[in-house]
């Protein structure tokens, strides 16, 4: 009895969870354009999706960003947990203190003053700036996850390295960096899909004639939301849970 | 090790992202344009950079509101804008348009109506900043299958009959444009008293609405969800191409007409070439491209002589003739004190 109710709990949660996500990739099939009625079972959004040069460009601009900005957050941000670490007590809660800001932050506020700093230095908005807006915004996500490891270090094991003749560097990449890895990892995807699917400072910083797939998206609100983009929502879907699965089969070795 | 591989891999990725491709190819240098999504055929832009040989570079913005900012900080300098009605009053108050040279706009002259110059008159005095791209009315679609009687009046949206079968648009302006029309008022009205008499009118219709919404209107009225919808002329169009059940109406005591139109920002580095751009988009066989494509109505008598199609060429929905219609508008820039008494009373509504 307790058992049955825990099935349909989780089968309730799964479906308010998938249930969007399920018509959306049923939707990319409907031979009709509108989400009200059902035409017949069509391919022909796919077909077109890949002819769609604009809709691929975006695809290109979202990937390429994301995955740029969220290496250089990442990097930055490692190297900056570091140097907190290394501070005084009060220095560290007041650079804490700035670095959580630009979350609370409303996103606008971050767009449009990105923007206005861009005007003021005189960059031409485009591919490069939108790089720069979403490593900034990135910044403050990887440290957030990487800091909590960095305080379970025992520093001990470091100095240890270090008396047994290691240099700074090797020390760091033999002794910190393995404890340091799974706050990266997680800092690194947190960075990669906040940039996936930023909306608003990426609008505020883009140049004419670039565009990435959220702000290609948000600009069909006023006729209406493409089939393609149903398609193409489906496919990315697919790959991820591929990508998960993946990655859940495979035997986990302790390489740490 | 592996970190620097990959920083080299991502400074060759940025380094081939940022260079672009010659600039042989158009040797007339370039446009850059800003409109509204989906609202343009891109196989029309393609003929432009063919004829001309100016690069454009198109770009698209979701609301008013949302291109608004970009023009006034000026990040990226466009040269062609397409803001609505009220949009480009208050662009023009503060003097954020550049004046267009008509020497230079022989088919926008030659093929836009009279009539629309005329409308524009009431947020661009003396046609000097706009052009006409698009334009509709704010109707009632209803679905004939549930509505027996003919709709000629706002007031069937408080008819008790189609409680729960009616959907009202969910901003501001037009949702206050139904009740201050219904009163016989100005939708532009900024008088308290007509304001606070229009949101007690609506908040009776409360009960009725089965919801607010905006461009749900069109799925919603495809799948027979409710019988009354107020919608927008354009979105009248594709609705009854998917549900033929579907009819659109203007009422008696006046509507909105929107009017979307080409403009060139103060700040233009390309002027002649964006009036080439706009001259281009006044062609008759270009709008007429862009009218199949946007399936909003053309303001364009040159375009609108070449459908084929004669159901849509004397649609009544598509072309409605507006001198059979008194009391209609145009939305203008009330300012920030009325957009704050509008805001306010929408609440107010909204909270009831």
């Amino acid at each position: 009895m307790k058992n049955l109710a825990k099935r349909i709990y989780i089968i309730l949660i799964l479906i308010f969870m998938y249930a969007p996500i399920v018509t959306l990739i049923v939707l990319s099939f409907n031979a009709s354009k509108s989400r009200a009625k059902w035409g017949g079972f069509t391919l022909r959004w796919y077909r077109s999706l890949f002819q769609n040069q604009d809709i691929l460009n975006a695809l290109w601009t979202t990937l390429s960003v994301a995955l740029l900005a969220s290496l250089f957050a990442t990097f930055i941000g490692t190297i900056s947990c570091i140097a907190i670490q290394g501070m005084k007590r009060r220095n560290r809660a007041i650079l804490m203190g700035i670095t959580n800001i630009p979350m609370l932050n409303a996103e606008i506020v971050t767009g449009i003053s990105l923007m206005l700093l861009f005007i003021v230095l005189k960059i031409t908005p485009g591919f490069f700036t939108i790089l720069l807006a979403h490593i900034t915004f990135n910044i403050p996500y990887v440290i957030l996850s990487i800091m909590p490891r960095m305080k379970q270090l025992n520093p001990h094991t470091y100095e240890a390295a270090l008396d047994l003749g290691a240099t700074h560097l090797y020390a760091f990449f033999r002794v910190v960096f393995p404890d340091l890895l799974p706050g990266i990892l997680s800092g690194f995807l947190m960075a990669f899909t906040m940039s996936l699917d930023d909306f608003i400072i990426t609008y505020f910083t883009k140049g004419p004639g670039i565009d990435t797939l959220s702000t290609k998206i948000y600009t069909e609100v006023k006729k209406g939301i493409k089939p393609e983009m149903y398609a193409l929502s489906s496919i990315i879907f697919i790959a991820v849970l591929l990508l998960l699965l993946l990655v859940n089969r495979t035997p986990k070795e302790n390489k740490a | 090790m592996k970190k620097w591989i990959a920083f080299t891999l991502c400074a060759i990725l940025t380094s081939t992202v940022l260079t672009g491709c010659g600039a042989d190819k158009y040797p007339n240098g370039k446009v850059y344009v800003f409109n509204w999504g989906e609202y343009i055929d891109t196989e029309t832009l393609k003929m432009f950079e063919d004829e001309t040989g100016i690069e454009v570079i198109y770009d698209e913005y979701d609301t008013n509101e949302t291109m608004y900012p970009k023009i006034e900080a000026g990040a990226s300098n466009y040269d062609v804008i397409c803001p609505s009605d009220y949009m480009i009053q208050k662009l023009v108050e503060n003097d954020l348009l550049a004046e267009l040279n008509w020497d230079n706009l022989p088919n926008a002259k030659a093929n836009i109506g009279a009539q629309y110059y005329e409308q524009s008159q009431a947020f661009d005095p003396g046609n000097k900043y706009s052009v006409p791209y698009c334009w509709g009315t704010v109707g009632i679609l209803y679905n004939t299958s549930m509505v027996d009687e003919p709709v000629t009046s706002w007031s069937i949206l408080w008819d008790e009959k189609y409680a729960d079968n009616i959907l009202m648009q969910d901003s501001v302006r037009d949702l206050f444009m139904v009740g201050l029309k219904m009163l016989g008022y100005s939708m532009n009205s900024t008088n308290a008293a007509e304001l606070q008499e229009a949101k007690e009118l609506l908040i009776e219709q409360k009960p009725l609405v089965q919801a607010y919404v905006i461009d749900q209107v069109r799925d919603k009225m495809i799948g027979n969800e409710a019988a009354l919808g107020v919608i927008y002329s354009g979105e009248a169009i594709y609705t009854q191409r998917e549900n033929p059940d579907l009819a659109y109406a203007i009422p008696e005591e006046g509507t909105n007409v929107w009017i979307d139109s080409w403009c060139v920002p103060k700040n233009a580095e390309n002027k002649e070439n964006a009036e080439k751009f706009i001259d281009f988009m006044c062609r008759g066989d270009i709008a007429l491209m862009n009218f199949e494509y946007i399936t909003y109505s053309t303001p364009n008598e040159a375009a609108r002589a070449l459908i084929e199609d004669e159901d849509i060429k004397n649609s009544e929905i598509a072309f409605p003739d507006l001198s059979q219609y008194s009391n209609l508008e145009t939305f203008s820039y009330l300012g920030d004190e009325a957009d704050t008494l509008y805001n306010e009373l929408w609440k107010e509504i909204k909270s009831n």
